[in-house]
């Protein structure tokens, strides 16, 4: 029978599997950070258990810590001592930590991939919901929580049940100015945030084929957003192009093995999907979410809806909350809104290639009046090479702040973050109530048009710069 | 884990679709490296003013709603983030229960495997819950895992769905790495056996 990118992947890495309960589910590689795993070591002591493949989790340290120079105290004694208590579990437990002073620290999603670790055809897990971020290179990636990841540790393996496939066939090519972050908005505004729920991602389709290894990550990153835990794309090569060479990638006779093995893996003609949902991203504005969940997205040439047109009642009630929060009115276009904050990073679009496009447009403008703007690298690694091509002095003189590499302020618990009331377009994942800080207000977009607001001090459709 | 085998208690009702995780528990209560004492970040900026004091027009701070174990919340809660201190924020407070018309993905995992049971119920069935939860807020419900019933104050009695595996586990109290763990032989074989 044909079978799908997941039902290969997922099929041989079924060590066991009991009548009634879920499959035993072998992980290849765990991702680790400061905010998630504590409590999963503090298990593993109270039951005097070692991590079964010490090799196979690697640590870093990004979601706590401030995007200053990591010379700086770090003056949250709360953050501060979740880092000490990383440093002391790595160690007592024999892991491998990109620390606080790492040349290779950076984002769990983005230095997974940089560094090779995040191969085709692979299990990876993280207690981390965008882990479906490493999905673009055809493995089956998924978050995990405390509980997980203490299973992960002591027996390299995970309890689940089989989720369904979905399909996700993307057809056209985008237009200048628009991003794969525009897919995924798109999509996700399509199908809403519980959409995939149940469901794996696999996006298919010539407008898939056509994006980089980055912007494919930026799509199935936010998998989760529409609900699926996990989104692949088959393995082609672009994807091969990207790993050769890097750090923890096979190399010499391995490499080829390898790549002979991943040729493999892509769908079997006719295999068969649960469900299937289809896109023309030749169709396809820039896009801009308006609303307190990634679901609520527009065209940024849109008018923001009226809950009275809706008639599902609790939708109604949803968009009314929603609206009041973010202080916009039904039938108003969002271009023009004022924007007091710019933040372009996450492990979203931090990238060199989405600080590339961003940097493009600052090239020779300057950051509007009263907008302040913040760079931050997904990796150190990124930042030296965003350095090397000059980036930074891009920034810099537009008027930015260009910062270390850590999650900053898409999760708002690090120092960066926004005032209660502020507007922001942000390059993440996640407009939810007080995300970016409490009371702030989020405004998701892809680096592009997100760096048009900061030099505009506005919601701006990016093609009118771009002319 | 904690078990659970059957509850009697009030409902407290919170009828928002798609809650997310960032709202069960706001981010920066995360700088955390145990599991004790989030009861007190729930929902914290639904649930007190900047000051610190409480909201008054939020359920979980009006009198009703004092002692009730099980949350009736709308489509899709637990949405967003792979926290683990959503469920141990909910348990925390001392929620046991939570029904909804459906849970996201990584929080219907989280929640089962610390004694937080999700109930899935039908839209109608959830539309009575929310009458009852305006008309006799300090009524109460009960939950039978073992029969898979939940049964509203006229008597009236629905059942909703779990796995098997899960099932078992809470009303045993097991947790599943003991259960895993007992899989060692056949995780050694399968990677011996890996190319």
């Amino acid at each position: 029978m044909p079978q799908t990118l997941f039902d290969k992947i997922w099929s041989r890495h079924v060590v066991a599997q009991e009548p009634e309960a879920p499959a035993v589910l072998y992980i290849d590689l765990h991702l680790i950070h400061e905010v998630t795993s504590p409590q999963a070591f503090t298990g593993l002591r109270a039951r005097g258990l070692r991590v079964r493949r010490p090799g196979q989790t690697v640590a870093t340290l990004d979601h706590s810590i401030p995007t200053f120079s990591p010379d700086l105290p770090i003056l949250d004694d709360l953050a501060a001592k979740q880092i000490q208590v990383m440093e002391a579990n790595c160690a007592e437990f024999g892991l491998r930590l990109y620390g606080l002073h790492s040349p290779n620290r950076g984002i769990v999603h983005v230095i997974g991939p940089e560094l090779g670790l995040t191969q085709p055809g692979m299990t990876i897990v993280c207690g981390d919901s965008h882990t479906s971020t490493h999905g673009a290179f055809g493995a089956l990636a998924f978050g995990i929580g405390t509980s997980e990841v203490e299973m992960v540790l002591a027996t390299q393996c995970l309890l689940q049940r089989q989720p369904r496939t979905c399909a996700v066939q993307v057809d056209g090519q985008l237009g200048p100015g628009l991003s794969s972050k525009d897919i995924i908005l798109a999509l996700i505004a399509k199908i809403g945030v519980g959409g995939g729920t149940g469901h794996v991602f696999e996006y298919t389709g010539p407008a898939i084929r056509a994006l980089t290894m980055e912007q494919r990550m930026t799509i199935c990153n936010m998998s989760i957003e529409g609900g699926a835990r996990a989104g692949l794309i088959a393995p082609d090569e672009t994807t091969f192009e990207y790993l050769a060479g890097r750090e923890f990638a096979p190399s010499g006779a391995d490499w080829e093995a390898a790549v002979a093995r991943w040729r493999q893996l892509p769908s079997d003609p006719g295999a068969a999907y649960d469900k299937t949902v289809t896109l023309d991203a030749s169709a396809l504005e820039p896009m801009i979410t308006y609303g307190t969940n990634p679901g609520m997205g527009l065209p940024i040439t849109g008018r923001v809806p009226d809950p009275d047109a809706l008639g599902d009642a609790n939708q109604k009630l949803a968009l009314d909350k929603a609206l009041k929060y973010m202080g916009l009115r039904p039938g108003q276009p969002l271009l023009g809104q004022p924007v007091d904050v710019v933040f372009i990073g996450s492990c979203t679009n931090s990238r060199l290639s989405d600080l590339r496009q961003a940097a493009a447009l600052f090239k020779g403008r300057k950051v509007a009046p009263n907008v302040r703007v913040l760079v931050v690298p997904g990796s150190q690694v990124v930042k030296r090479q965003a350095e090397a091509e000059g980036l930074d002095k891009i920034f810099l003189e537009a008027g930015a702040d260009w910062r270390y590499a850590g999650c900053s302020m898409c999760i708002a618990m690090n120092g960066d973050q926004l005032q209660p009331g502020q507007y922001a377009v942000s390059t993440s994942n996640r407009n939810f109530e007080g995300r970016q800080g409490k009371g702030g207000r989020t405004f998701l977009a892809s680096p592009l048009t997100a760096a048009a607001a900061a030099v505009t001090g506005r919601i701006t459709d990016v093609r009118t710069l771009l002319a | 884990m904690a078990q659970f085998t059957t509850l009697t208690a009030r409902l407290a009702a919170l009828p928002i679709n798609d809650i997310d995780t960032d709202q069960i528990i706001p981010a920066r209560f995360l700088k955390v490296t145990d599991k004790a004492g989030l009861g007190a970040a729930l929902f914290a900026d639904w649930r007190y003013h900047a000051d610190g004091s409480p909201k008054t027009d939020f359920v979980l701070n009006q009198p009703a709603a004092q002692g009730a174990q099980i949350l009736l919340a709308g489509d899709n809660f637990g949405c967003g983030s792979s926290r683990e201190h959503a469920p141990w924020a909910l348990t925390g407070y001392g929620f046991r229960a939570v029904v909804s018309t459906s849970f996201a993905d990584i929080f219907r995992s989280n929640a089962l495997k610390n004694g937080l049971l999700p109930v899935v119920v039908d839209a109608a069935t959830h539309a009575e819950l929310l009458d009852l939860a305006e008309e006799a807020p300090t009524a109460a419900l009960t939950v039978d895992l073992a029969a898979q019933t939940l049964t509203l104050p006229g008597g009236h009695t629905v059942t909703f769905p779990i796995d098997g595996f899960s099932k078992t586990c809470l009303l045993k109290g097991v947790d599943e790495l003991g259960y895993l763990l007992g899989f060692a032989d056949q995780i050694a074989a399968y990677e011996a056996a890996r190319p």
